[in-house]
């Protein structure tokens, strides 16, 4: 992988000039390199990791992963049936797996009834639906690769040979 | 009344450097640049097997020379990645750290009076663990020649009761490393004058612009030397206290006679962490070493923007800057940017009278903490009188 978009992954605010240094080259290819990645739509979105079980007044949402059994349709396959499931903004996120089932959901809502009437109402009756598993999730531990903790960090010795 | 210290331990006291050293760790809210260890925490995959190897009841001592398995996979990890043969039977001994390994070795080989050359500025043990083995370091000023070792001037050195060079590259503090070309005319000179040459390679895998070369990779050189190396910088395992040398034989076997009695062996859950290091690190260290080299780029670059002249160092993770045109020594130096700033670097001259004129910067910080700092060693070359604004 360009190591633009290693340097991203990491921390996207860094600007264009901290990112040349450390790479050794101009400020404009770096904004050049990274306009293409946008255009190109490697890169979609920036965007904080928050905690939100650190904020206080934050309205928690809550989350339930979803298995969908579905019907494939004649010459479309699964792609279809999935755009007209991942099209509700309910729904965060939407994998095709491997396995017993099809589509692996992961839904929000503002409480848990929010969530059951989604599937009961838009998911469950959907033509292609042939059937649907829920799992509300109790507690997030590590997402995207973030530990959802904060850790205690182990101070080095300030100076040392 | 009868003194309780020996006078040989009561002649090595270090210099000034030890009331600065206390001044930075009193003082709160400092960003440090003084450190000298990574930043990153071991990988998970190295931890969880010293824990697993816990669970399952390895709490007992090892083998003197270290755990089979551990020689085992050092001695074909340098097979693979280097070509180096050395037996896990007799010519690899696990130590804590490249520290024991380089006091193994020194006393090892001196007899009262031996030379020992070291280029300086150098690591601070070499020069002192050297005394204490009843032998005489003498430092090779390198600060002309760009902080390397120079065939010329490491022939120049000896004399008669020379018996070996320390070479630790990349060098702690400088970051300087030698390429394939230097380093074999500095081993013909070795050669030639029947040296031994200790090698303290931990930063290796940290080498950024070359490839790292082992000394005993040079042709006729590994007879004559003894090599070092450790999981601390590269796997960022430095509290685990994981080093090991290999070498001839009889040396190897003299060292672990020392090991055996004062050290005994190494912590067996640190060598099964190794173990697993060797086994499953490598992408960690590739990882880290970018970051790092990243680091470097955005260090380097600041420090001569501001006026703080310094060479690219070609590996390890430290810049090592000029602070002469600010007229201030070393400890000045580092002492008033600690007061006004709150920026901890180490002053050059506790790696040698050299070093005086330098100070030693640590890339292994967060990019956060680099820039912060940066910044602030700016404005601290900004508030000094004209003469010593540094440009």
């Amino acid at each position: 992988m360009d190591e633009i978009l290693e340097i991203l992954e990491k921390d996207c605010r860094l600007s264009n000039e901290d990112i040349a240094r450390m790479l050794k080259k101009k400020p404009q290819d770096i904004k050049k390199a990274i306009q293409k990645y946008e255009k190109e739509g490697a890169i979609l979105k920036y965007k904080a990791v928050i905690n939100k079980e650190l904020i206080k007044d934050g309205e928690r949402d809550v989350r339930a992963l979803i298995e969908v059994n579905i019907v494939p349709q004649k010459d479309v396959g699964f792609d279809r049936i999935a755009e007209r499931i991942y099209s509700f903004p309910e729904v965060s996120s939407c994998y095709l797996i491997s396995g017993t089932y099809d589509l692996l959901l992961i839904v929000e809502g503002k409480d848990i009834h929010a969530v059951s009437r989604f599937v009961a109402e838009k998911l469950a009756p959907s033509e292609n639906v042939r059937g649907t598993v829920t799992h509300f999730l109790l507690r997030k531990y590590k997402e995207d690769g973030v530990i959802l903790k904060h850790r205690k960090e182990n101070e080095r010795i300030a100076i040392s040979y | 009344m009868k003194d309780n210290v020996s006078k040989k331990v009561k002649d090595m006291q270090p210099s000034g450097i030890r009331a600065f050293f206390d001044l930075v760790l009193g003082m709160k809210e400092v960003i440090s640049l003084g450190v000298g260890e990574p930043d990153f925490v071991t990988p998970w995959q190295i931890r969880e097997a010293g824990i697993y190897s816990l669970e399952e009841g390895f709490t007992s001592y090892t083998s003197n020379k270290g755990l089979y398995k551990l020689r085992l996979s050092l001695s074909r990890y340098l097979k693979s990645r280097f070509g180096l043969d050395y037996s896990p039977d007799d010519e690899i001994l696990v130590t804590v750290g490249v520290s024991e390994a380089v006091d193994l070795a020194l006393r090892a080989i001196i007899n009262p009076g031996d030379k020992i050359l070291i280029p300086a500025p150098s690591y601070v043990s070499y020069g002192p663990v050297s005394e204490l083995a009843g032998g005489l370091p003498v430092f090779i000023d390198t600060s002309r020649n760009a902080f390397k070792l120079k065939p010329e001037a490491l022939e120049k050195a000896i004399d008669k009761k020379t018996k070996a060079v320390v070479l630790n590259y990349p060098s702690n503090p400088t970051g300087v490393s030698y390429t394939r070309s230097e380093l074999d005319a500095l081993k013909k000179i070795i050669l030639k004058h029947g040296l031994l040459c200790i090698t303290d390679e931990v930063y290796g895998d940290l080498t950024y612009d070359l490839q790292h070369t082992p000394f005993a990779t040079l042709p006729g050189a590994k007879a004559r030397t003894v090599y070092l190396d450790g999981f601390s910088k590269s796997y960022a395992m430095t509290g685990w206290r994981v080093g090991f040398a290999c070498g001839p034989k009889d040396i190897i076997a003299a060292m672990t006679k020392i090991h055996q009695y004062t050290i005994m062996c190494v912590s067996i859950t640190s060598q099964m962490a190794a173990v697993e290091a060797l086994h499953s690190g490598s992408r960690n260290v590739e990882e880290m070493k970018r970051e790092y080299r990243r680091r470097r780029e955005l260090v380097v670059e600041a420090l001569n923007r501001i006026g703080l002249k310094c060479a690219k160092p070609q590996g390890a993770f430290y810049a090592f800057a000029s602070i002469k045109k600010t007229g201030l020594n070393s400890l000045d130096f580092s002492r008033r940017l600690l007061q006004k700033q709150k920026v901890a670097v180490v002053p050059g001259d506790a790696f040698g009278k050299s070093g005086e004129g330098y100070i030693r910067i640590s890339y292994a910080s967060s990019l956060e903490n680099l820039k912060e700092a940066l910044n602030r060693i700016e404005l601290f070359l900004k508030g000094l009188p004209n003469r010593q604004a540094g440009r």
